[in-house]
């Protein structure tokens, strides 16, 4: 199962799961991601996976399971402190900060590594501004990687759909994270952009060494760049296993196709 | 990027001290001749409204957040200062230190009292915040109602007067310059990146609770800060003075000038303040005026008569003189807009 044999998983999720009620959303979901390994989440509608990226993220408590980062127990901890810890995400309906610019949506997602307090502010000490200019230099770093520069003083709710799925991804590279969740981010997209998309994530997965986990409904998207791919159905993992294993997979087939009739008919 | 900030702030000093010594040379000379105590008197009066109501602005426009109860602070400010500069009175401080010594008990007393409302009640949004911050301004009222040390439910007298037109412009130009810095650093756009979107906020790394918080303490202490100099320039007062309607008054204030624009506050507070005033034989209707005001502005500009828009010197300096660009990049739009 592991990337990477003998080191420790970037993320290593046991048994998680989370009960609604009577509704079991997400059932011992278990899965290991090595270092810079690209790891694809797939499954039909409904089958729980945006709710394992809010178990991962600390937005729901998991009612069972455990799950680690780099070995650290992530229980119980702040969907803030998970994200300091180095779990960053994207959101399947895109969640900017809309009416601020392009770099100030940036910036607020490195806020918490500026270390000036409220005197520095009032006072504008020498240190405030050589934190907000290290700031400013880094955030236009960012949107250079994901080809927005030229954009910074946009504000962020007008940017097209494909941009503003890009800049989701540069506030979430501004946190400085370890393991980034993407969340359908070629959904909507045209061919062209996907394919700007796949480079994008291709090249800060070999630039920052970070682990990524990928929801996504473009099948080809999927198959092309993961390495490794669990399907979810219905929350268990029903397979998991290279892409040309899982595309041959009865169990996925069916859960996407739904079965045969005469294989129905055999059952009952 | 640093000089053109530098420069931007030096022009506002500039035009600070302009403002500034036109008061004084309008008053000295009296120029209203024999009004001229009764508009320095309005003035004192639109300087303390200024700062509870962009301390308001703080709440309300920086962090989204309704708050129908800073009446509340407000009254915690002016009672704490007055209490504190009626026990500090005779024992030799110069009136000036007096006054701060004071103004910083109240701002301090309403701060605390901001963090101790603020950590159970910003835990909700909305409509059911506003209903918290009612009650709390409400039990605030009450128990003041009912304290010894606060004259009870009779009124307050004897505080010294301490408050002036001078002083009064003086501490409102440092309540202001303090949260426009407040707003335009680090923690500013973070209480921004909550309001638009408080998931992403924590998905970014922020600690909502803390920062709301934080805001709402800030907020609390600035308004603690404006009661204190309302205190100290009205000398008695009674609790029922900081009923709803006056936080109402200060909330309509915000919004008709601005939500989130500083200018907008100050520009809003004075007009308003000094209209009722202007128009004593139809003070009775000011409400009413208030309400129709506010209802042709919801309809014609639902953000606010300045919106998010900030009068910057630097920007009519550069239109001036065509030296726009002649600095390193400049952010308008980071620059813009609380």
């Amino acid at each position: 199962m592991t990337g990477t044999e003998g080191t420790m998983p970037v993320l290593r999720a046991q048994n998680l799961g989370i009960q609604f009620g009577g509704l079991k959303a997400v059932d011992s979901f278990n899965m290991e991601i090595g270092e810079s390994e690209l790891v694809g989440l797939i499954g039909p509608n409904g089958a729980g996976k945006t709710t394992v990226f809010n178990l991962i993220t600390g937005v729901y408590k998991p009612t069972e399971g455990s799950f680690y980062l780099n070995g650290q127990s992530m229980n119980g901890k702040k969907t803030h402190q998970i994200v300091e810890a180095g779990i960053a995400r994207t959101f399947q309906n895109i969640r900017l900060f809309k009416k601020m610019s392009v770099i100030d949506n940036v910036k607020a997602a490195m806020g918490a590594k500026l270390s000036y307090n409220l005197f520095h502010a009032v006072f504008r000490t020498p240190s405030y501004w050589k934190q907000e200019e290290e700031l400013t230099k880094r955030a236009e770093e960012l949107l250079q990687i994901v080809h927005l520069n030229g954009k910074e003083d946009y504000e962020a709710g007008n940017l097209p759909y494909g941009e503003q799925r890009r800049l989701e991804i540069a506030r979430a590279l501004a946190t400085d994270m370890k393991l980034l969740l993407l969340d359908e981010p070629a959904a909507g997209m045209n061919p062209t952009e996907t394919e700007e998309l796949l480079e994008i994530i291709n090249y800060i997965r070999d630039e920052f060494k970070i682990s990524v986990l990928l929801i996504e409904h473009d099948m080809s998207l999927v198959m092309k760049i993961c390495e490794r791919i669990s399907v979810l159905d219905f929350g268990t993992t029903i397979a998991a296993g290279t892409p040309e294993e899982i595309a041959n997979h009865p169990k996925v087939i069916e859960a996407y196709l739904g079965k045969d009739d005469e294989e129905v008919e055999e059952d009952a | 990027m640093e000089k053109r900030f530098k420069v931007s702030y030096f022009l506002n000093f500039l035009g600070v001290l302009a403002v500034f010594f036109l008061f004084v040379l309008l008053f000295e000379n009296n120029a209203f001749g024999r009004s001229t105590q009764y508009i320095k008197g309005i003035s004192t009066t639109a300087c303390y409204t200024i700062i509870m109501v962009a301390s308001l602005n703080l709440v309300v426009g920086c962090m989204g957040e309704f708050s129908l109860g800073h009446a509340g602070f407000v009254s915690v400010g002016a009672y704490a200062s007055a209490i504190v500069s009626n026990g500090l009175t005779g024992k030799g401080l110069p009136d000036i230190a007096l006054f701060l010594v004071a103004l910083l008990a109240g701002g301090i007393a309403a701060g605390l009292t901001g963090v101790l409302v603020g950590i159970p009640a910003l835990r909700l949004r909305g409509d059911y915040l506003a209903i918290v911050t009612i009650a709390f301004a409400e039990i605030i009222r009450v128990l003041f109602c009912n304290l010894s040390i606060t004259g009870g439910g009779k009124t307050m007298s004897g505080i010294i007067k301490l408050s002036n037109f001078y002083w009064s412009f003086w501490i409102m130009v440092v309540c202001i310059t303090v949260m426009y810095m407040y707003v335009r650093s680090r923690f500013g756009r973070t209480v921004k990146a909550i309001r638009e979107d408080y998931i992403a906020a924590s998905a970014s790394g922020i600690n909502v609770t803390y920062y709301k918080v934080l805001t709402f303490t800030v907020a609390a202490f600035f308004a603690g800060i404006g009661g204190g100099v309302y205190a100290h320039y009205m000398t008695a007062m009674i609790p029922t003075n900081f009923n709803f309607m006056y936080s109402a008054e200060l909330l309509s204030e915000v919004i008709i000038g601005g939500i989130g624009s500083i200018t907008g506050s100050i520009i809003g507070a004075s007009f308003l303040s000094s209209l009722p005033e202007m128009m004593r034989q139809f003070s009775q209707y000011r409400m009413l005026a208030y309400s129709v005001v506010l209802v042709l502005v919801m309809i014609f500009k639902p953000g606010g008569i300045f919106g998010a828009w900030e009068f910057s010197l630097i920007r009519v300096y550069e239109r001036l003189t065509g030296r726009k660009g002649g600095w390193e990049k400049s952010r308008k739009k980071t620059e813009g807009g609380v």
